[in-house]
Order: structure tokens, then sequence, then C-alpha cells
């Protein structure tokens, strides 16, 4: 079996210190201990591709060669650096001239990159490599009582559909099933959280989040389960101004999946991150205590 | 209200608009739309657009270059790939409105005002020059551009929220080699000989 070397990308080193906190201590606990990519640069994410094309494939090669200097694939937690990594390395192994050019020139600075590196996000790897059976099998404490929508976002299930559905994905709901939580029937799933844009036009980040925490309630979740920064940060962020607009209490904690996880693996929630929730935890672990332990 | 003319005549149109999308997008696929209004009715963003993403193709398809590339659809675009993976003919729509971001800042008629420009560029100039990004500065940066002394303000709860969790860096995040990493997309923005 391939090795995977950890790729934090900018969020999880600022504003999602907590999904690396609880990442890291969920490999280490299934026996995979992850070191991070030595000198990694920014993926450039969909920003850099609106801007100049070569450049943000290049960028993204240089990760690529890094990785297979080490000769490990790369594990990517945001969505983000996943896709854009995944479709740069796409670009660069077709046989268009522009890919061919950039390669020349990251052998030029000695970052050469032949191409056998695949990218693959924790989820992916949990429930398609390592397998659901064996995390059953780690389990220490079962969530029971706790429901859960489980939020895939955009760009870990489309463009790319090899991992999983684009409309109606069940990994991360399979996932959680294994933890004893109870994944509700969440039809909002892969409806897009606005990406950056909800942090640069308001309404935005307020009314397509607002539908995201509205069916969630609806479908009685105690918490909306993310695999991705940018979601997890503009489904919290914008909570306050959405109950005030839309005078609707839809507040809920908004977790990182490693986190419930780790939970059910039996790592201390001190260690998980949770102290970082900007949402308060406390209905969710009354309820976790009545109904999980006995 | 100013009274314009809405109609746009035959000659005014670039047909080689057209060709220019499909070749910087890599993909043949536009001229096989068939307007069904997938895309559109897929769209998160759809409301906020000028012109929905269905409209954008066929202009494109036309030769509209001047209304599309001042358009704020491309910039509205969230990047979520619905309307790409659904489109039955194949059409890479997101693709194709990277392309079209790309064009309009080239031609220097992008909506400079949008705050979504001024992000994407701002973020770019950062990454080119340290490596990598950092969520604070690159907020900063993008109101500085924007000359909007009143933007950081609507964000006093999100910084408060963020500071209280520890969740705001205020360090500028950097690579070690970054000598390597400004000689690699010098070289790659030099033509090849």
């Amino acid at each position: 079996m391939k090795d995977y070397i950890y790729y934090p990308g900018c969020s999880l080193k600022a504003g999602s210190k907590h999904y690396e906190e609880s990442i890291l201590p969920v490999f280490k606990e299934l026996g995979m201990p992850l070191d991070e990519m030595e000198d990694w640069n920014c993926c450039g994410a969909t920003a850099y591709f609106s801007v100049e094309e070569t450049m943000a494939a290049a960028i993204c090669g240089r990760n690529l060669s890094l990785a297979e200097k080490v000769g490990k694939d790369i594990l990517a937690p945001c969505a983000g650096c996943y896709l854009t990594m995944k479709k740069s390395n796409h670009f660069l192994k077709s046989d268009h001239e522009k890919a061919q050019k950039i390669l020349d020139d990251l052998k030029n600075v000695g970052c050469e990159y032949k191409g056998s590196i695949k990218v693959v996000h924790p989820l992916e790897y949990l429930t398609k490599v390592f397998g659901l059976d064996k995390i059953k099998e780690k389990v220490q404490r079962k969530l029971a009582g706790l429901k859960v929508a489980c939020y895939y976002g955009c760009q870990l299930v489309r463009p790319y559909t090899d991992f999983d559905d684009p409309d109606y994905p069940m990994s991360l709901d399979n996932l959680m099933e294994v933890t004893g939580a109870e994944p509700v029937d969440y039809s909002a799933k892969t409806r897009c959280c606005g990406g950056s844009l909800a942090g640069t036009m308001e309404d935005v980040g307020t009314s397509l989040n607002y539908v995201l925490l509205k069916e969630a309630k609806k479908k009685d979740a105690d918490a909306i389960v993310t695999i991705c920064p940018l979601c997890q940060f503009n489904l919290e962020i914008n909570q306050d101004k959405i109950v005030k607009r839309y005078k609707d209490d839809v507040k809920m904690p908004i977790l990182y999946f490693s986190q419930v996880l780790g939970l059910a693996l039996g790592i201390p929630k001190e260690d998980l991150g949770f102290s970082r929730s900007i949402i308060s935890l406390k209905p969710m672990w009354e309820k976790l205590t009545n109904g999980g332990a006995k | 209200m100013e009274i314009q003319e809405k109609i746009t005549f035959e000659e005014e149109l670039d047909h080689s608009f057209l060709d220019e999308i499909k070749e910087e997008s890599f993909s043949d696929e536009i001229s096989r739309c068939i307007q069904c209004g997938t895309c559109s009715s897929s769209c998160p963003m759809v409301t906020y657009m000028d012109y929905p993403p269905r409209k954008i193709i066929a202009m494109v398809k036309h030769g509209f270059k001047d209304e599309v590339l001042k358009s704020f659809t491309p910039w509205l675009c969230a990047s979520c790939y619905s309307c790409q993976v659904r489109c039955p003919m194949d059409i890479k729509i997101t693709d194709i409105m990277y392309t079209l971001k790309r064009k309009a800042i080239e031609e220097k008629v992008y909506p400079s005002k949008l705050p979504v420009p001024a992000l994407a560029q701002e973020m770019h100039k950062l990454i080119a020059k340290n490596g990598r990004n950092s969520e604070l500065w690159v907020v900063v940066n993008m109101y500085l551009r924007l000359k909007n002394p009143f933007g950081p303000l609507k964000m006093t709860s999100t910084g408060l929220n963020l500071m209280k969790t520890g969740r705001l860096s205020i360090k500028k995040e950097k690579i070690k080699n970054k000598k390597q990493l400004r000689a690699l997309l010098k070289a790659v923005t030099e033509e090849a000989k």
C-alpha cells in the first residue's frame, strides 16, 4: 500500500485549525500518523485559476513534485485544495502542449514531475481504501442519540464523479453510521454554500446558507458535519446574521467529520478542537451523554 | 432612467470570439449547446446574475463578446460545478466561466468595483510573493484595492468570533523556497521558444 503525505493547505493553518487538530489525531489513532509535506505552497484555489491558468497549474505542479520526491500520494482535507490539485494533475498528465511546457519549466527549477501521484481526500481514503469495517473495529464509543446532517458541498463530488455521486453521495453518511451517530436524510447535502462568494457578498452568505441550515433543522439534526473548511466556515459564521434576517432560529453546531469520528474512536473531546466552535455545543453534549452512555 | 438602444447589430458582433473561448477553455463542446436551460436551473447563484448561464453560452456562441466580458455572471460563478455535471451535452460550463474571467481581466473590462475579481487578483499577488495565502491579509488587501474603508466594518463580528476561538491569525505565511517558486512563475509566463 502506498503511503500518504499530508497537505494541510492555508485554511487548516488559520481559520480552520480545528480541522487539522482533529484529522491528525484520528489518523494517528487509526495507526497511520501523518507527516506534513515539506515546504508546500498554496494550491491557488479557485481564485488563482480565475486570473492565470498556467501559473495556477504550475504551482500545483510544485506540490505534486514534492509528493513524488517522497514517493507518497497527497492527502488533502480541504475540498478546494483537493479539487485544484486533482484538476491540475489531470491537466499536467494530458498530452496538451501547454502542459508539456509547464512540466519542462518545473524540471528546470528542480521540481520534476513524472505524473505518478494521486490526490486523495481523507474521506475518500477512509471509506474506499482503509475501509469502514476496520474503522468499526476501532470504535470505542458509539455516539448514539446524535443526529447529524452530512454536508458534502461541491468540490469533493464535482466535477469528478469517480469518488461518489455528484448529487446524492453517501460515503460520509455511511461513515457517520459506523460511529453510531444517526445521519438524517439531508436533501441539501450537495447544494452550494457560496464558497468564497459568501465572504465577499453578504447576501449570498446568508441566503444560500439559510437553505442549508433550515433543511438540517427540518430533519431534526443536532449538527451539520462537513468535510471542507470553507463550507464549515460559511455555515457557522453567518448564523447570527441568518437568524436576524429570516427571524428563524436555525442555529446549530457545524462540525468537521474528523471531530465526530475522533470522538467515536475514543479520543478525548479536549483533543479534537471542539473549543473552537463559535456555536454553543452544550445541547449536543447533553444529548450525547443521555443517549450514549448507559 | 437612461434610455438606450437595446439591439446589437450583426456587424457589431465578434465572430472569432467563439473560437477564442473554445481554444482557451479546451472545449469544443460549446457548439453543441441545445439551450435546454439545465445549467441555469442548476445554478445556485442564478438569481444574482445579469445573464443566466444558458444565455452566456448562447451569447458566446454568437459573438456577443462585449456583453459577455462585461457581465457579472462569470464572477458570480461559485465553482460548484452543478451545471457542468448535469449538462446533457457535456459542455464544461464552469471551465468556460474561468476562461471568461481571465479574458475579462486580460481585456481590462471586468467589473472592477466588484469584490470578487479584486479578491482573485490580491490572492494571486500574495501567493506569487509568499507562496502561501493568509486569510486575513488577502481580505485586508482586497478592501485596500477597492478603496472601501467600510468593508472591514461589516466583518467586525466575524473577526471577533474568530479571535475568541483562536482562529484569527495575523501571521503572514511564507514558504522557504520562494526563489524556486518565483523562478517557476517567471518561466511559465515566458513564451515557449
